[in-house]
């Protein structure tokens, strides 16, 4: 289990202030997400955009796209659009009893919807590619994010890694002792094996409690008394946020300009 | 309360009691004194109350009958913060103790709850790193680092904030013989207080000049480690062996030839 998606390379999208990359990456998001639907020239060019993003950090033109198969389940969720949006007619399926009506309307939706997601994935993962996830979590704090969920993110990237560890160990401890008789089968009953399985989340739940109580005292011990605290960051310097500037305008004209043009 | 006069790092434990809500009696009338600049180890079988004392030395266990004092200061509630700082617990399990995404971050813990200033918290990690031999680790994570590493890493967590007590809860548990070495190379090389609970007896022997037996909750023997740890009797009378011992040969023999 790896949260970290970052990959090192020497690129000045790698370099660039990680407040900023968050709150562009956000934009580039939230643009993406107030293009109109059915604009499938401006999806186009915003790929493109990515597209150049990608080889500009020096990931390869195609390792976005690579990368957002992920959202795949989630586009799922867009398909009954298909079905469900009025519009003319364009293709009826008869399953039995259940008459089905494509309309163009709905597919217009859904093909939008899931371009959106899809340019919205690319436009994430452009951040995580390029900017190291113990990065984040400082940047995070230093765009005030309040302190509490900053921490519970930098403790879940922490631990998620020693927990699956400790997953892996009792399963293959179980593992190793599944055997068969010489002759006979093996396995046991499914209720048996289900309990088991409950069995071992439990005690890796009571694990993890003890161990919280554990990373407490080492906490306490350090002189922690309940409030976080952190090292600041420095400033971003003058030229990063003339960048930062320029891109963040670019989006804001961008997705005016498609909208506006879209409602000619 | 009187102030310490010498070098810090005194540690005073008087009639120390300690029952765990559950109704364990860890602790039955604790008494020991360490010196500063001192090498103590805390020596005994499993559940002796091995730990439960180290977790008073600096308050995160406390409430039971009576105290403890480092450098003239009592560790009470008021006082547990300035405590904290003085005294550095090192825990068994450097995944316990480095709850942070990098290395840089876990050893400026610490002194920013002191509240270092910005330009020494950087000279303090550095320094705290350069210390146990993992410069160059500040922007590493520590689950891709080794335990041995990793156990080096927690001891600059509490290095940082320039402690005058190190406490060490099983340090060379679970390492392999380059990483115990590398381990009792940074434990030799400390001018503070040290007081370290194990059971790896020759490392004991080696690196720490005084041996303290604890067993239910007591101290059963105190003295030079080079005597306690060839009196044979008393190791085993208290769940321990005797690290001088070779196969066919008792402990006894080997004082003789040496």
């Amino acid at each position: 289990m790896e949260l970290d998606r970052y990959i090192p390379r020497h690129s000045p999208a790698h370099r660039a202030d990680a407040r900023l990359k968050i709150v562009l990456a956000v934009a580039a998001v939230l643009g993406i997400a107030l293009l109109p639907v059915g604009a499938f020239v401006a999806y186009a060019l915003v790929w493109l955009v990515l597209v150049g993003a990608s080889a500009f950090a020096r990931l390869g033109p195609t390792r976005l796209m690579r990368g957002s198969w992920v959202v795949l389940p989630f586009v799922l969720v867009a398909v009954p659009l298909l079905f469900t949006r009025p519009g003319e007619a364009l293709l009826t399926v008869e399953l039995g009893p259940i008459v089905l009506t494509i309309t163009d309307a709905g597919l217009r939706d859904m093909l939008s919807i899931m371009a959106k997601s899809w340019l919205s994935v690319q436009a994430a993962l452009l951040l995580a590619y390029t900017t190291p996830f113990a990065d984040l979590v400082d940047a995070l704090r230093g765009l005030r994010i309040p302190a509490v969920i900053v921490s519970i993110i930098g403790f879940m990237y922490r631990y998620l890694a020693v927990l699956t560890d400790e997953a892996g160990r009792m399963s293959r401890a179980r593992q190793a002792r599944s055997a068969a008789a010489p002759q006979g089968r093996s396995g046991g009953s499914f209720t048996w094996r289900a309990k088991v399985t409950g069995a071992m989340v439990g005690s890796l739940f009571i694990r993890s409690y003890e161990r919280s109580e554990r990373i407490y005292a080492a906490m306490l011990a350090r002189g922690f008394t309940g409030t976080f605290q952190s090292a600041e960051l420095a400033r971003p310097d003058q030229r990063s946020l003339v960048w930062f500037a320029v891109v963040l305008a670019a989006i804001v004209i961008f997705v005016a300009v498609v909208n506006l043009w879209a409602l000619r | 309360m009187s102030e310490a006069t010498s070098a810090p790092g005194r540690i005073e434990a008087a009639h120390l009691h300690y029952t765990y809500p559950d109704g364990t009696e860890a602790l039955r009338g604790v008494e020991l004194t360490v010196e500063p600049g001192e090498k103590v180890a805390l020596v005994g079988p499993n559940g002796a109350g091995k730990s439960t004392f180290l977790l008073h030395l600096n308050g995160i266990l406390g409430g039971g009958h009576g105290s403890v004092v480092i450098d003239g200061t009592t560790v009470e509630p008021a006082t547990v913060k300035r405590i904290r700082a003085a005294v550095g617990l090192v825990f068994q399990d450097p995944d316990d103790q480095l709850f942070s995404p990098t290395v840089r971050e876990d050893v400026a813990f610490g002194p920013i709850h002191m509240g270092v200033a910005e330009h020494e918290l950087h000279h303090r990690v550095e320094r705290a790193l350069a210390a146990v031999g993992m410069s160059g680790f500040e922007r590493r994570v520590p689950h891709h680092l080794s335990l041995g590493q990793r156990k080096r890493i927690a001891v600059a967590t509490v290095l940082s904030m320039d402690p005058s007590v190190l406490v060490f809860d099983e340090p060379t548990a679970g390492l392999d013989p380059r990483g115990r070495r590398e381990l009792m190379a940074v434990m030799a090389s400390r001018l503070e207080t040290l007081l370290v609970s194990s059971h790896d007896l020759a490392m004991v022997a080696e690196t720490l000049p005084r041996t303290v037996i604890i067993d239910e909750g007591a101290v059963v023997a105190d003295g030079p480690s080079a005597e306690l740890l060839r009196d044979e009797e008393l190791l085993e009378a208290h769940g321990l062996e005797s690290p001088y011992r070779l196969p066919g040969e008792s402990a006894r023999d080997a004082g003789r030839s040496s």
